[in-house]
């Protein structure tokens, strides 16, 4: 039989049930790969549930660095029942399935043209353990320590792993450690190593490992917001439960062991981003993180905030929608609902972070922009970057860096008797000066409100008033335009007709895309979008390529939507490549389908065509 | 509503308070409420007991939703920051204003419609919450702006401007702000100025979430025969169960109050809610006898007004979360931003 020999570049998929104690396992597994300079990336593929439903963690381990979902299965863990013939077919042919033989399974239940390595998991438990949870927990880190002997894998590394993890707390340690050498004994005394091996590399450098939530939640530490409201909803509550976290280990007065900071758990979305507005207003960073549902909720507020010219962070992990969708699915839906967000004329600024190094530095950016743009800014993640570990670049902060309050007028500047007028343009930017409640007796308190005003903040429907407040706004988000994060372009290295435009998680798999791409002969010059409003520099790259693909997680193509609607760029030269069945976009996918689109558009000289 | 712009001049002679501010500067922009609208009758009540506080009138933030009430903060405090938010929301607004500066004083202002339909969940998590603020419902059972609609506190039974009987049951705010968790729980109409104003005084001073529904009737859609929030109604059914003085400091009970006559109630900041009983068995400090004995009343068809409750020594919500004195708001960017080093070590744990 066919058998997949490879080193350093293969896909691991652990199939489980929920509530089963194997995330910690899995990762352990992942972790140790990491540990021996050997690129990872995981996903957690999971159900909407607590406990009983199939759970899958597909770790693919690539020396070149990938971070894509590659897509396919070269080492099925089968330990889920329920999936078993979902699991088994997937397999590439001349993989591998590792399962549970402890109770003997029909010829039928196999694959011809997959290696299966079975071992009595259960059987070796129970001789071992009493306690049924133990039983349980501990078959999770045996395997891991049978897998370690049949791909090579550093035991020393995954003990390293423990005796960080259960620094101080000695039995838990000794238990696992135990465990782990009962698999791995096992295996090497029965089982023959199979073709997918680890060998140490140094492919990992000073990398991080990261989940994106926790980035984001960091970078709004770093960005100074103090004040937080959310309300439960997955793949984003992970973010506000790492605010809390950093929180209560970087914020508090060491003297008098007080909070610098407030959560807020809402009772809905509503009040949530009500509470981060109110705090805006009043001159706190503030923040609120959600997903789809929770945006739709918000629109009225985000008007407001618009219209009134609050500042405010809604970051958007988002997932596979409409309605309730896919809630623990991936996808990149939420652009439009959240470009324009609200009923009238409305537009938003936009941040595309590509993985959790981008989450923490575009969080803390998302604050400058919303003080210096007084409006609300909208951080958008998806569930692949927010909830899955990511290697990636460390984390940086200048310690000169300041943040940038924006137009705030102070106390002195009113008594100086500067002019003050909420709504009046006096730079020409389009941005007006605020105060903050409180600022000074007698000069600058204003009205803030929902309703047309004058300069003044007086309230008017007076046409002309209306018409110059919006136009002003309209400047505003010009100047917007020239604040957000730049597109970055990776240019082919040979001359290339086509222009590809890619944003956010897409980046980790589009990376890898090209690279195909371009061994097979297609160079494509790409550009990854990180801001809305649209630089200029987006229309231009358009303009100059015939073809440009826009790769994206959506069914309606809504980034490509925004590029013909804002940055007016001529939609024939535009060829959307649509991925959105909520799995993460994988290379595979972009170089088929970019691969297609480039065959059917590239012109063969008759005469070789005949010839 | 008035065409008429009070001059802005003040006469040379009027009074000033202990900060330098006569009783004018705690005005806002001219009405535009119906004449004889109750709640310019509030706003005006709001006026006097600021000015009596001896507040600095920046030192207020007032937040409203959307409604005829929700448009007075225009009408009071003109030095104040307002913010008339949206629908049914100034509980949320007024939550993060709160947490952003705790040093200012915040002054919610709403109506039945704004805070007992619509926004019945954030008036009822901001009870829960106990946040620092004056809660004021200017309750009028109607929807005024959109031309008398029957708002969720309409009696059963009380009768439209057309004569059409509400057949749905009232929503009792006072009894849910006793049930959520309100430290201070009032009652008072707006045509009973002696009762109001100390009413607001004391939630003013109180720290905590202070409620106040304010009946309030509306001119022009439910002041008619057969409706149970109208000036004639709401004066035949008043029953106070005390009146309030609200003293700065704690002074000695004088001689003209027989024993037993009297609760003194002190507040966070040393000042006293003296209550005279009208009735001998009301004890405004009992949450439980105080909701039985507003239920009973209430049968019997009495409007039960004055401080019904109070929690002496409550506590709010920048208690509960344990936050900073420094208002949130000031904090500089060296106690909120960790640094390079420490984010150095955050990068090494993740390796």
């Amino acid at each position: 039989m066919k058998r997949i020999d490879a080193i350093n570049d293969f896909v691991v998929k652990f199939a489980n049930v929920n509530g089963s104690g194997s995330a910690s396992a899995n990762e352990l597994f992942a972790r140790s790969i990491l540990r021996m300079g050997v690129p990872v990336s995981p996903r957690n593929i999971f159900p909407s549930n607590i406990q009983g439903l199939p759970t899958w963690y597909e770790v693919r381990v690539n020396e070149t660095g990938y971070q894509g979902r590659r897509g396919g299965v070269d080492l099925a863990v089968a330990m889920n029942p329920q999936t078993w013939a979902q699991d088994v077919k997937e397999i590439e042919a001349g993989g591998y399935l590792f399962y549970d033989n402890s109770k003997p399974l029909p010829k039928s239940k196999f694959r011809d043209d997959v290696n299966a390595i079975g071992m009595p998991l259960t059987e070796i438990c129970n001789a071992t353990y009493s306690d049924p949870r133990q039983r349980q927990l501990f078959k999770n880190i045996i395997y891991v320590g049978a897998l370690s002997g049949l791909m090579e894998i550093d035991p020393n590394e995954i003990e390293k792993l423990f005796s960080e993890q259960y620094k101080g707390k000695e039995a838990l340690l000794q238990s696992n450690v135990k465990a782990l050498r009962l698999g791995r004994e096992y295996a090497q005394q029965h089982l023959a190593p199979i073709g997918l091996r680890v060998r140490r590399a140094s492919n990992v450098g000073n990398k991080i490992f990261v989940d994106g939530n926790s980035a984001t939640a960091l970078g709004a530490v770093y960005g100074g917001a103090t004040v937080c409201a959310w309300y439960p909803i997955t793949p984003s509550s992970s973010l506000a439960e790492a605010f809390i976290r950093h929180c209560q280990k970087y914020r508090v007065d060491p003297a008098t062991g007080k909070a610098r900071y407030a959560i807020i758990q809402g009772e809905d979305e509503l009040a949530s981003i009500g509470i981060a507005i109110g705090a805006g207003w009043n001159g706190a960073r503030a923040f609120t993180c959600t997903s789809g549902p929770g945006i739709s909720l918000m629109q009225e507020f985000i008007g407001l905030a618009y219209f009134a010219e609050i500042p405010v962070v809604i970051m958007d992990v988002q997932r596979g929608g409409p309605s309730t969708g896919m809630p623990t699915r991936t996808q990149q839906s939420d652009l439009l609902s959240c470009a324009y967000a609200s009923h009238g004329d409305t537009k938003h600024v936009l941040l595309f972070p590509e993985d959790p190094t981008e989450c923490f530095e575009f969080a803390a950016q998302g604050f400058d922009l919303a003080d210096r743009l007084q409006t609300p800014v909208f951080l958008m993640t998806d569930l692949d970057i927010g909830m899955n570990t990511r290697l990636c670049d460390p984390l940086q902060w200048d310690d000169k860096r300041a943040h940038d309050r924006g137009k705030v007028m102070t106390r002195e500047e009113l008594e100086a008797g500067k002019e003050f007028g909420r709504y009046l343009d006096v730079d020409g930017d389009g941005i007006p000066f605020r105060t903050l409640p409180g600022t000074h007796p007698s000069r600058g308190a204003y009205f803030t409100r929902g309703t047309t005003k004058d300069r003044y903040a007086r309230y008017s429907e007076a046409g002309p008033d209306y018409v110059d407040n919006m136009q002003r706004l309209a400047r505003k988000f010009d100047t917007a335009k020239t604040l957000v994060p730049k597109p970055l372009l990776r240019p082919a290295d040979k001359p290339a007709r086509f222009g590809a435009i890619y944003y956010g998680s897409t980046s980790a798999p589009m990376n890898e895309a090209l690279d195909v791409l371009a061994a097979r002969g297609i160079h494509v010059n790409a550009l990854r979008v990180r801001g809305f409003p649209f630089p200029d520099e987006i229309a231009d790259f358009v303009a100059s390529h015939p073809w440009v693909f826009v790769i994206e997680q959506n069914r309606d193509a809504q980034l490509k939507t925004l590029l013909v609607n804002e940055a007016k760029v001529n939609p024939s030269r535009l060829l959307s490549v649509l991925h959105y069945d909520g799995t993460p976009i994988t290379a595979r996918f972009i170089v088929d389908q970019i691969s297609q689109h480039a065959a059917a558009r590239t012109v063969v000289p008759l005469k070789k065509a005949v010839s | 509503m008035t065409y008429i712009a009070k001059p802005k001049l003040h006469h040379p002679t009027l009074a000033k308070n202990t900060v330098g501010y006569t009783r004018r500067d705690y005005e806002g922009t001219v009405s535009t409420l119906c004449a004889g609208c109750g709640h310019d009758s509030i706003s005006a009540a709001i006026v006097q007991a600021c000015w009596e506080l001896d507040i600095e009138p920046h030192r207020v933030a007032k937040l409203s939703g959307i409604g005829c009430s929700s448009k007075t903060p225009t009408y009071f405090l003109g030095n104040s920051h307002g913010f008339n938010s949206v629908h049914g929301r100034m509980p949320s607004v007024l939550t993060g204003a709160n947490l952003a500066n705790r040093d200012l004083i915040y002054m919610g202002v709403s109506g039945d419609g704004d805070s007992a339909s619509i926004g019945l969940g954030q008036f009822a998590h901001s009870m829960r919450r106990g946040i620092n603020m004056v809660y004021i419902v200017e309750n009028n059972g109607v929807y005024g702006l959109t031309k008398g609609q029957f708002s969720a506190t309409a009696d059963r039974g009380s009768k439209s401007k057309r004569g059409i009987a509400n057949t749905d049951e009232p929503l009792d705010m006072i009894g849910m702000a006793l049930l959520l968790g309100a430290t201070f729980v009032a009652r008072s109409f707006s045509g009973d100025k002696k009762q109001l104003v100390p009413l607001v005084k004391a939630a003013v001073r109180h720290r905590g979430a202070a409620f106040i529904d304010i009946i309030s009737p509306c001119v022009a859609f439910n002041n008619h025969s057969g409706s149970t929030k109208s000036y004639d109604y709401v004066r035949e059914h008043n029953e106070a169960v005390n009146r309030l003085d609200f003293i700065e400091e704690k002074s000695e009970i004088t001689a003209d109050y027989a024993p037993g006559e009297v609760i003194d109630v002190a507040q966070h900041d040393g000042s006293v809610v003296r209550l005279r009983k009208l009735t001998p068995e009301y004890d405004p400090t009992d949450r439980i006898k105080v909701m039985n004995y507003l239920q009973e009343r209430a049968a019997a068809g009495e409007v039960v007004t004055g401080l019904l409750y109070v929690q002496p020594g409550a506590a709010d919500l920048h208690d509960h979360l344990n936050t900073v004195e420094t208002p949130l708001n000031r904090l500089s960017e060296r106690e909120l931003c960790p640094g390079s080093v420490a984010l150095e070590r955050i990068n090494a744990a993740l390796r």
